[in-house]
């Protein structure tokens, strides 16, 4: 019995040391959202394309879509703009929010490098961006065809990060609508 | 002079501290209160280790000027801290909700406490017993006789 309580210390060592050595291997940058399963937010916001055009949920709804907070100041967007209009090309519905921008930087962006956005909200004030919790661009939300957020990614979205965590999600969702 | 430059120095502190939060007009002094506890209990998303008073970052302003428009709406403490928790999660809570996945995390100081408090008292306990055992095991008459024999 003595014996064994000798070996306490070293049971201990080894229980701190699996948890910091799991810790070391912790993301925790990307924060689970608070918004899965619930509705994308309400809003109200004009288009990048003119500023007369209005947009809401509402338009946002019918089928399965990426919803890409972007701005022109965040350098992480621009090495994610490529991929965008990749997956644009295949076919994948993406919208554009454009976060708290200078409007004439978007829309020079958006001819320099090509638009892969179906929609182009021009959230200049980060209203939406405040309802949806994003804390940092680019933020990408996976929606469904009645507008419920099912997934959400930070940071750029690469061909890995597609096939890996979002091909199959839209794919599902896909398939939900027309199976 | 020595408590003058300390003096000078703590108000420098002091500048700094509020930096980021000196530009809101508040309504009454309870008001301007409440703003600094939520400002200090309201974590930051994109800077971790720090509270929302406390940043510079973007996020961070903003999520200020948002808790300062929910204060002059007339909004009270817990329902301006519902309103963060439901977009940025239980995250933005320095001082979490006691729920089943935070549960560990509030109790354990509790029971690491109880736990040390307990292995002391029987430790106490145990080394009385062992006072007692040595009482007992006092040498007879022919035995101290012995003992005194071999000390000499």
């Amino acid at each position: 019995m003595r014996r064994l309580l000798l070996l306490l210390p070293l049971v201990v060592f080894l229980l701190m040391a699996v948890f910091l050595f799991k810790g070391l291997f912790l993301d925790n940058e990307n924060l689970p959202s608070a918004l899965i399963g619930k509705p994308f937010p309400e809003f109200d916001l004009a288009s990048v394309e003119d500023p007369e055009r209005r947009y809401t949920r509402e338009d946002l709804l019918g089928r399965p879509a990426l919803v890409n907070v972007w701005a022109t100041w965040c350098v992480a967007c621009r090495v994610e703009h490529p991929v965008l209009n990749k997956l644009a090309e295949q076919g994948v519905v993406i919208h554009g929010v454009n976060y708290k921008d200078d409007l004439e930087s978007a829309r020079r962006w958006l001819r320099d490098l090509h638009d892969p956005y179906v929609l182009n909200i021009f959230d200049d004030r980060g209203r939406l961006g405040l309802d949806l919790g994003v804390y940092g661009a680019p933020e990408t939300y996976l929606i469904d065809a009645r507008g419920i957020v099912r997934h959400k990614v930070v940071g750029v979205v690469d061909e890995k990060l597609w096939t890996r965590e979002l091909a199959a999600r839209y794919q599902a969702l896909l398939d939900e609508v027309e199976p | 002079m020595r408590g003058l430059l300390l003096g000078i120095l703590i108000s420098c502190l002091a500048g700094v501290a509020q930096a980021g939060i000196v530009t809101f007009e508040f309504e009454s002094e309870e008001q301007r209160q409440r703003f600094y506890q939520l400002g200090n209990e309201l974590r930051c998303p994109k800077c971790q280790n720090q509270n929302i008073a406390d940043s510079d970052a973007p996020i961070a302003e903003d999520l200020r000027n948002e808790v300062f428009r929910l204060l002059s709406e007339g909004h009270d403490n817990r329902e301006i801290i519902d309103y963060m928790v439901m977009r940025y999660g239980d995250f933005v809570r320095y001082r979490p909700a006691f729920n089943a996945q935070t549960a560990a995390l509030w109790l354990a100081p509790g029971v690491f406490l109880f736990g040390a408090i307990g292995i002391l008292v029987f430790m106490l306990i145990r080394r009385r017993g062992n006072d007692i055992a040595a009482d007992q095991s006092q040498l007879s008459e022919a035995e101290q006789q012995q003992l005194q024999k071999l000390l000499k």
